[in-house]
């Protein structure tokens, strides 16, 4: 590690994280998903989750603004902590975007609705300037020409792209991003991918479940490798790719190589 | 950018044709659909035989041999002696227009007729309003509570100078579509918070609400008719009497709503999951999320079985004849009592249908248009 690095992971540390999961556990029934997870992310830090399908990779980020609930252990994101109050709730969510596997955009709204709506009745902005908002972010992730449409009308990337700038609306302090290329067609991937890389480049605290290995080499800060519910392994990517601590993640490692 | 179609720079021979038409004559079009084999020319013609032979015939009933007025005696009776001798040969129109106020207006002060009249166009003219989007918004609200005041006021009179007509007068057309309006218009309301309320995670509101539904649901809706008429009485307490028809119309509504209720809730099960979810993750509050995203969406999907439903509770209102309310069923069977009109059922009960059959025509067309224009989105 150089010198550099060690002194920004030394301020990073110094920092109150923005989420942090002290050893949180949840069950679906009596499938244990998750067991005494322990993570701590900082502010502006990027860090990739990935792990076999059924590992509680995506339960893990969805336990982060409350889709899911934990059933042990605290959750704390940018300084509250995850309980029944409703209030700490919506603050939190008002702060966290996410970005779905399946997109999940509002199909009876045009792209531009889609993007003004939170703004307009959650953050009390006026229709005008979320409307101005909405045209920024849908021009950053290039697609402002299709802002009048619906999203039934545009192509899957197109689509991620627009969640991708619904969610930023919000103008969060925190992205989650749950899969967001599983359910893209080969070439389109990489339209969604470099909105992601564009999005990291700015400074923006992101949590991307992903199996996108090269996307995790270019922007991750860091590589948490999850499997049966539990943070197996976690490092810079460096480390994690070229020298696996572990029987799980060499297995991991290469069956993803091999797909490929 | 994949925005750029990949086969941009390909050769001319791979541009996009037209499909091909395929465009037939008349008797193309009949070779290929009615006489392509032997038997379906067989069934094509005696279709045709049959079709033919039952049009002229009724043809020749309800217009060619038909009676249209019949002459009236000194007392202003009439005399329908000629259609007596026409039974079987031609319809007796004549009733109809000896009886066309009795129908329509029930037993309400004949002098006064111009009053429900008015509330029948009034209500016609609340449809097409409703009917039209760009009312969609307070303004309807206003106009609905309006409407229905104006309504009120006419029907009953005894302000500005109207007559006061007690309820048991009222009768007819303005009675169907007051119970069937009113109904529907408190039901549907009532219908969408019992389906929330049903996928409610609270446990006694959602109890209460599959107790409702299940409650209202397994009985008929005449015998909650005859609850409300004879039995809710004996509850209240001495001296306090609530009109009949208002407890004809509450039956109605709690009916309606337990039905409908059902319809909503399909629409809100069958929407994806996803769409919750992507509302929560925006930090939209319950009430946001179910008014903006949700109901907009699962109301869409149910508009052909909420129509159904409409339709099915506008001609379920004449059961209230059992009760004693004078619907425009009741109304035209009343008319049929009468020694001179005995017998001319059919042509009433005709007329009667083609009143019902006009209003439910129009609210089948109106949903298929509605819900085109909703589909729009999904069109590529």
């Amino acid at each position: 590690m150089s010198a550099a690095e060690t002194l920004t992971s030394a301020v990073k540390a110094n920092a109150p994280p923005a989420i942090s999961l002290e050893r949180v556990n949840k069950w679906f029934g009596s499938l244990h998903v998750l067991r005494d997870v322990n993570l701590s992310v900082a502010h502006g830090e990027r860090v990739v989750v990935c792990g076999p399908s059924g590992s509680g990779k995506s339960t893990l980020i969805r336990c982060i603004n409350r889709l899911e609930e934990h059933q042990e252990g605290r959750i704390t994101v940018d300084g509250i902590e995850l309980s029944d109050d409703l209030k700490a709730l919506d603050a939190i969510r008002r702060e966290v975007g996410m970005v779905f596997q399946s997109f999940n955009l509002f199909p009876h709204l045009t792209i531009l609705e889609n993007c003004t709506l939170a703004p307009i009745w959650v953050r009390k902005m006026p229709k005008k300037e979320a409307e101005a908002l909405a045209m920024e972010y849908l021009t950053r992730v290039r697609i402002p020409e299709q802002a009048n449409k619906y999203p039934g009308q545009l192509s899957g990337g197109q689509q991620q792209r627009v969640a991708i700038a619904r969610a930023l609306c919000m103008q969060p302090k925190i992205m989650l991003f749950d899969e967001p290329t599983s359910a893209l067609d080969p070439e389109m991937i990489k339209e969604v991918l470099d909105t992601m890389v564009m999005l990291a480049d700015t400074g923006m605290t992101m949590i991307c479940v992903t199996h996108e290995m090269g996307f995790a080499r270019q922007v991750a800060d860091r590589v948490v490798f999850m499997d049966r519910g539990e943070i197996v392994e976690q490092g810079v990517p460096e480390t994690i790719f070229n020298n696996p601590q572990t029987e799980r993640l060499k297995l991991f490692l290469s069956q993803i190589l091999r797909g490929h | 950018m994949s925005d750029v179609a990949l086969n941009e720079n390909m050769p001319n021979d791979a541009l996009p044709r037209t499909a091909p038409k395929r465009f037939l004559g008349p008797a193309a079009w009949a070779r290929e659909n009615l006489f392509s084999t032997w038997w379906s020319t067989a069934i094509t013609l005696a279709l045709a035989y049959l079709l033919i032979r039952y049009a002229v015939s009724f043809v020749d009933w309800a217009f060619v041999n038909a009676i249209w007025t019949v002459p009236y005696n000194a007392a202003g009776q009439p005399d329908a002696s000629a259609c007596r001798d026409n039974k079987g040969i031609g319809a007796c129109w004549a009733i109809i227009a000896d009886k066309h106020r009795f129908i329509l207006f029930g037993t309400y002060p004949y002098d006064e007729h111009w009053r429900p009249l008015l509330v029948c166009m009034l209500f016609v003219g609340l449809y097409i309003v409703s009917a039209m989007r760009r009312f969609w918004n307070w303004r309807l609200a206003v106009i609905w509570a309006v409407t229905l005041t104006a309504i009120g006021i006419l029907m009953w009179g005894g302000v500005f100078g109207l007559t006061y007509v007690p309820q048991e007068r009222w009768g007819g057309l303005p009675i169907t579509l007051i119970l069937a309006t009113f109904g529907l218009a408190f039901a549907f309301p009532l219908a969408i918070l019992v389906a929330l309320g049903r996928r409610s995670q609270l446990p006694a509101i959602k109890a209460l609400c599959v107790l409702y539904v299940e409650l209202i649901r397994g009985v008929p809706l005449i015998s909650l008719l005859f609850m409300a008429s004879v039995m809710f009485p004996l509850f209240l307490p001495e001296g306090i009497n609530i009109d009949k028809l208002l407890r004809a119309q509450i039956a109605i509504i709690l009916f309606a709503g337990a039905y409908l209720a059902e319809v909503v809730r399909g629409g809100l099960q069958a929407l994806p999951k996803g769409q919750y979810e992507a509302a929560d993750a925006l930090g939209l509050s319950y009430w946001k999320k179910t008014g903006l995203i949700i109901l907009p969406q699962a109301l869409r999907l149910v508009i052909p079985p909420l129509v159904n439903t409409f339709i099915g509770f506008f001609k379920d209102t004449s059961l209230v004849l059992i009760i004693g309310i004078f619907d425009l069923l009741t109304a035209g069977k009343t008319a049929l009592i009468e020694p001179q009109w005995q017998g001319f059922g059919v042509e009433v009960y005709i007329t009667l249908g083609l009143i019902y059959f006009i209003f439910c025509f129009a609210m089948s067309q109106y949903s298929a248009g509605l819900e085109a224009e909703f589909n729009r989105h999904r069109r590529r």
